[in-house]
């Protein structure tokens, strides 16, 4: 009995995401798909111990779940008259053991640009991928993304019933544009990496606890679509990110801010791995947001392998990049690195230009203007804007690192002097 | 001394303050509210919450978010205190839920309060 459970688990992950794919876009509909083949994966647990595990456990269940689908569409069909996909589906009735390579190509990445179609909310582009291409549960998207289980429950049946709906079409966009719906499919990728649009490029960045998941699914889309650079571009990003995600905390728990990391306590493969995607992406010759924001990566890691980090470079990359994007994140990182490459004035400078109705509750815009302020030695404003940071400080570690940065960051000028009863 | 009065209803109770048939409780809270404001105690409060059901518990432990629909209910943690925000969404309020130093140790629970109760409450005395 376990056997055919470890079988039936082994197909669902490793097939997972291929047969919902694929059903998804036979039938048009992601939530039918869902359902049918959890009713499938259902049937196998309970008829797969009396008749023995099948030789294509994926074409078993792709079967059933077709049936499955029939059914379904039969009964819509009676009662709404969509006579339509009965006869689409019917017209193809499914055979006993199909040959797996004819029946069941590969339709993930068209089942990604339907997740990140303009006509669903972008901000659910990302949960809908993790839970239509991976499977993750409401709950488990939730999390990541701070919102109410039954709230993102809800949300995510109402894109489903839309895609429906506004018959999306489960097709790679034609080349005109593509580029543009690829751009929405890897920013839904880079935020359920947890480094959404206004993530602070180049700082260090905490991530979702999906960055596997992230990781995967730009995986997917690279192996399908190798000769796109930004693709390449943003799994270097992420990869570079991942490096360094354990190097973020020391083993008593304290954060560590990128400056002061121990470059040995970098992941090298993934490294390695990242320049390379780098490498491949740079002979296209189509400079990108993604290919910028690794190209930067790749220059902190030099700088900090070799102790002497090129900021004029990265202050150019960040020149480029928020001529392409204009992100808060982006714009508040410029100013970081304007700041190390030629002082902290300028970067203050950069900073005071933003709008302020965008930063007021962006943490790193007042991690960063602390910073700078205290290199300034302007302590008095350099502890009101710590107070802020660390008042919008999710991470109890970043927190005690900027309280420890607050309490010594008193201004020179004040030593000594007499406090005022009320500053 | 200023004191909070944290509020804790049966299942009945929530039930019955917004069924038809509540209107004894109900009535009751007026009278109770009638005769804190009249002895000059009463200094503000957030008025009635929505029903434990409408909560969502937010903590963050090891760095990760756990997000649950429900009140929060560990016997060891103690209510501490609560603040009474103003924002445009459910998701806006689990962000700052998650920010709170308290949600890294303990646990932060967020409810969208009862307008609609409270009104007539306060507006029957007014």
């Amino acid at each position: 009995m376990p056997d055919v459970d470890r079988a039936a688990e082994a197909v669902a992950r490793a097939e997972y995401g291929r047969l919902r794919a694929f059903l998804a876009s036979e039938y048009g509909d992601v939530h039918d798909a869902e359902d049918a083949l959890g009713e499938a994966l259902l049937a196998a647990l309970t008829s797969w111990p009396d008749t023995g595990i099948p030789n294509e456990p994926a074409a078993w269940l792709l079967t059933v779940a077709r049936h499955r689908l029939l059914d379904r569409a039969r009964r819509r069909g009676v009662r709404d008259g969509h006579a339509h996909a009965v006869r689409t589906l019917g017209a193809e009735a499914p055979a006993p053991a199909p040959a797996l390579d004819e029946t069941f190509p590969d339709r993930r990445v068209e089942l990604l640009f339907v997740c990140a179609h303009p006509a669903i909310d972008a901000e659910l582009h990302a949960p809908l991928m993790l839970q239509a291409v991976l499977g993750l549960t409401a709950a488990r998207i939730a999390q990541a993304f701070l919102v109410s289980p039954a709230a993102m429950g809800q949300r995510l049946v109402r894109a489903k019933k839309r895609i429906r709906e506004a018959g999306i079409a489960f097709q790679v966009p034609s080349a005109g544009e593509l580029p543009a719906r690829l751009g929405s499919v890897l920013e839904a990728i880079y935020g359920a990496y947890g480094l959404g649009h206004d993530a602070p490029a180049g700082l260090d960045a905490p991530g979702t606890d999906l960055t596997d998941e992230a990781l995967w699914l730009a995986r997917v889309v690279r192996d399908r679509m190798p000769e796109q650079p930004e693709v390449r571009g943003l799994l270097a990003l992420m990869l570079f990110c991942d490096a360094r995600r354990d190097a973020r905390h020391s083993p008593d728990g304290r954060y560590v801010p990128l400056s002061e990391q121990d470059p040995a306590t970098w992941s090298a493969p993934k490294i390695d791995e990242a320049e390379a995607e780098l490498a491949e992406a740079a002979r296209a010759g189509r400079i990108g947001r993604f290919q910028l924001e690794a190209a930067i990566q790749s220059a902190h890691v030099e700088g900090a392998r070799s102790g002497d980090t090129d900021w004029g470079a990265i202050a150019l990359f960040y020149d480029h990049l928020v001529r392409l994007a204009p992100t808060i994140g982006a714009r508040v990182a410029q100013a970081a690195a304007v700041a190390e490459a030629a002082a902290p004035e300028r970067g203050l400078a950069l900073l005071d230009a933003l709008d302020e109705s965008a930063v007021g509750t962006y943490q790193p815009y007042w991690a960063v203007r602390a910073h700078l302020l205290r290199l300034l030695e302007r302590g008095p404003e350099a502890s009101v804007a710590y107070g802020r940071a660390i008042g919008l400080t999710e991470d109890p570690a970043v927190r005690r690192f900027l309280l420890d940065r607050q309490n010594e960051a008193p201004a020179p000028v004040e030593i000594g002097m007499p406090r005022t009863p009320s500053g | 001394m200023k004191y909070v009065m944290l509020i804790y209803e049966t299942p009945e109770d929530f039930e019955a303050r917004d069924a038809a048939g509540g209107e004894p409780y109900v009535a009751a809270w007026r009278a109770y509210y009638r005769a804190l404001v009249d002895a000059g105690v009463f200094v503000g409060g957030g008025g009635p919450l929505a029903g434990p059901d409408a909560a969502t518990t937010v903590q963050v432990k090891a760095n990760r978010r756990h997000v649950q629909d429900g009140p929060f209910a560990v016997a060891k943690d103690q209510l501490g205190g609560f603040m009474i925000l103003e924002l445009a969404s459910h998701d806006d309020a689990l962000a700052w839920a998650a920010r709170c130093p308290a949600a890294a140790t303990g646990a932060v629970e967020v409810r969208p309060m009862n307008v609609a109760l409270h009104r007539t409450i306060v507006e029957a005395d007014a």
